[in-house]
């Protein structure tokens, strides 16, 4: 999160042009050749390798035509190629796509703005049951007509993504109201609570979502020309709905980046961090504190709705326990791991912490018991998810607290005082008090007669003189 | 009168932390409230700016009643202020410490900023000059990229009055100043606070401390001791009313009896 205002970083890093297009054809080549003939944990290992290529396509410097077409190479052509013969990796790299868009917009409530969110798979929830409810017989069975009874005309789906993000918003307005006057710890049990809330009405409303037993089968938009593309392509039908939402997500994951960072270089922007540093002095300032927290809630929950109605359209089934309070913690601790308040940081967070969960632990989980068949089944690496999980984000907060690629204030609010530089602490704040104390009274005149504190200073002096 | 503050009072529980007091703050004038500590300035301040709401009584300025109003209305109304103890934004540059204070004074709005509207580069670009001015007004133009935390400490309070600046304020309330700072910085100071009335024609009120910058700074001074109004005028009438020296010195050094025990 680098403003247009901070000095340009000297370039010292080496050139790595051709080590990136090496690195991402290398890796790329053999995902594309081993990806069905390798056992499980291999080919995880390989996918998570070949994504690493997005990252040092960002990280490193490199020539601009080498990150652009390691970018669009990786993602327009390897990765739809993979996901062809391997419908799980594609499953999980639109998984992936859809959690970095939610702590992207996670990452506006706490990163910038600071509010500390926990409920935020509320608003997830609210985007994934309205598309749910009115694509599935569900609609039919509230309203008992027949012309619903297989939902509503799928192609309203464009219209719902709208809806989606409207929905979020405004029920992140609604729930912001009440709370925002809360700080800190006092704001996170809230929103907890409201979270839990959400999920509860998802479970008891059973008229409207079919109670825990989930909603299913959800539709999803025909889009006849791209199926056909697909079906060019060597895509099964199936994969059809996998294929169109594969794009739908990199464009939306697109365009919420781009919000983001024109958020965050803005009037408004500024006044998210403002609040986060000091809410009082960004009020003295002329900062709306309700007006603008109410912004951050609405824009974050309107990235979450919007992923939501793709999320019911891509798994077809929803039922509330996809929205449960650890999926607001896994969000949250993506944007912790990742680095707060940093666009990068938040999708690389998104993708190591989807990538852990759904792909490597399994995969690690899969391998073992194949190797030990006689494995005590308390050993089984996939009931420690959490607690591996649990381990990294331990280490994390006590060595690299700012996050894997941190925003650059972020490393200061961190690190403040670290190699002491001045801080304008009570303790320094004293030192120089005590410091001017020292002058005043060598350069005292009749006005100083009436400063406070200087009658004992003036005592002290004298007794010194006397001694 | 570009300020009249009419018998505000504030109770604290059963604390009377101020009590029905009035200013009267001229046009372009630099006004100091002093008083011993806890006699309540701080808390008349934050009653001007919004942050605690007055009991009774009324806040005028250049002739809106401010009394209701939240601190960021109060701002956009023309009252800015700088704190007792610093309250930069630590992590943001100088500049952008002073670009939030330009916030109720800039017009582009949400949907400016995500489609990167004409009026939204205009907006940016004029309220970035505006910074680069207010900077180089307060001698601060060479740590414009410098995170606000890295500045000096003297050059931290230059800033927040500049931050303060930003907001387009007619009245400027500065909460003790020169606190902390050597004497010579405290001189660049005062230099500073006679510019931002003469230049930019700002009305200044300050709380401070240090006697030196009140007295030879105030063209009116008001004196607060246990949330009331003691004295009131000319530097050298406050200076030797016997109350005044009553609160700060106690009861028997205003009488001549001072340092007599020491001996």
């Amino acid at each position: 999160m680098t403003t247009a205002s901070l000095p340009p970083r000297p370039s010292t890093r080496p050139d790595r042009t051709w080590l990136l297009v090496a690195y991402t054809v290398i890796t790329g080549a053999l995902l594309v050749i081993f990806e069905q003939n390798l056992p499980t944990l291999a080919q995880s290992g390989l996918l998570t390798l070949f994504l690493a290529s997005l990252y040092f396509a960002h990280q490193w410097r490199a020539a601009p035509w080498a990150k652009i077409a390691v970018g669009a190479a990786s993602l327009l052509f390897v990765l739809p190629l993979v996901g062809r013969d391997n419908g799980a990796i594609f499953d999980l790299i639109i998984q992936i796509a859809i959690f970095a868009a939610l702590a992207l917009g996670l990452n506006i409530v706490v990163g910038l703005a600071g509010l500390l969110d926990l409920g935020y798979v509320a608003f997830f929830a609210v985007g994934a049951y309205l598309w749910g409810i009115f694509a599935s017989p569900q609609i039919g069975r509230i309203y008992e007509g027949a012309a619903f009874a297989n939902g509503i005309n799928p192609n309203l789906f464009w219209l719902f993504l709208a809806v989606g993000i409207a929905a979020a918003a405004f029920v992140g307005i609604l729930i912001g109201l009440p709370v925002l006057k809360l700080r800190g710890d006092y704001l996170a049990i809230v929103t907890l609570g409201l979270g839990e809330v959400i999920r509860v009405l998802a479970t008891n409303l059973t008229v409207y979502t079919n109670g825990s037993q989930g909603i299913t089968p959800i539709g999803s938009a025909p889009v006849g020309p791209l199926n056909a593309v697909a079906a060019r392509l060597g895509f099964t039908e199936d994969q059809y709905n996998l294929f169109f939402l594969y794009f739908l997500v990199l464009l939306i994951v697109g365009l919420v980046i781009l919000v983001n960072t024109r958020l965050d270089r803005s009037r408004i922007g500024r006044a998210w961090i403002a609040i986060r540093e000091d809410e009082v002095a960004a009020q003295a300032m002329g900062v709306p504190l309700v007006r603008t927290k109410l912004l951050a809630f609405a824009t974050g929950a309107s990235f979450a709705g919007i992923m939501g109605v793709i999320f019911a359209a891509k798994q077809a089934f929803i039922s509330p326990e996809s929205f449960n309070f650890f999926q607001s913690i896994g969000v949250l601790s993506m944007v912790i791991l990742g680095g707060m308040g940093s666009i990068p940081g938040v999708i690389l967070g998104a993708g190591v912490v989807t990538l852990l969960n759904l792909n490597l632990l399994p995969a690690l989980s899969e391998q073992l018991q194949a190797t030990i068949p006689n494995l005590n089944p308390n050993l089984d690496p996939a009931k420690y998810q959490r607690f591996i999980f649990g381990v990294i984000l331990v280490l994390m907060m006590l060595y690299r607290p700012e996050g894997l690629l941190p925003s650059v204030r972020r490393q200061i609010e961190m690190h403040e005082g670290d190699d002491g530089t001045a801080v304008p602490d009570s303790l320094s704040d004293n030192a120089a008090r005590a410091a001017n104390g020292g002058a005043l009274t060598t350069g005292r005149n009749a006005e100083d007669a009436l400063s406070p504190g200087l009658a004992t200073r003036e005592e002290n002096d004298r007794s010194g003189e006397e001694r | 009168m570009i300020l009249d503050v009419n018998g505000i009072t504030k109770t604290f529980g059963g604390l009377l932390a101020v009590n029905s007091v009035d200013l009267k703050v001229p046009d372009r004038s630099i006004v100091s409230v002093i008083g011993p500590n806890g006699a309540g300035k701080t808390t008349f301040f934050n009653m001007i700016t919004g942050i605690y709401k007055p009991d009774k009584g009324s806040i005028v300025l250049g002739g809106r009643d401010l009394v209701g109003l939240r601190p960021d209305q109060v701002t956009a109304a023309g009252i800015a202020r700088t704190f007792q103890n610093i309250r930069l934004f630590s992590a943001m540059t100088a500049e952008e410490n002073i670009l939030v204070g330009r916030h109720p004074r800039q017009k582009s709005s949400f949907v400016d900023a995500l489609l990167r509207t004409r009026r939204f580069r205009e907006d940016e670009a004029a309220a970035r000059a505006k910074a680069r001015e207010l900077l180089d007004f307060v001698n601060l133009g060479r740590y414009r990229n410098e995170f606000a935390t890295n500045l000096p400490y003297g050059d931290q309070r230059r800033l927040e009055i500049a931050r303060a600046l930003a907001t387009d304020p007619k009245l400027v309330l500065l909460d003790e100043p020169a606190a902390g700072m050597n004497p010579r910085e405290t001189e660049d100071l005062k230099a500073l606070i006679r510019r931002i009335r003469d230049e930019l024609g700002v009305t200044v009120v300050l709380i401070e401390h240090d006697m030196r910058l009140v007295m030879t700074l105030s063209e009116q001074i008001t004196v607060l001791d246990y949330g009331t109004k003691i004295a009131e005028g000319l530097p050298h009438e406050v200076r030797n009313d016997a109350r005044v020296m009553e609160a700060y010195l106690g009861r028997g050094a205003a009488a001549g009896e001072y340092g007599k025990e020491a001996r």
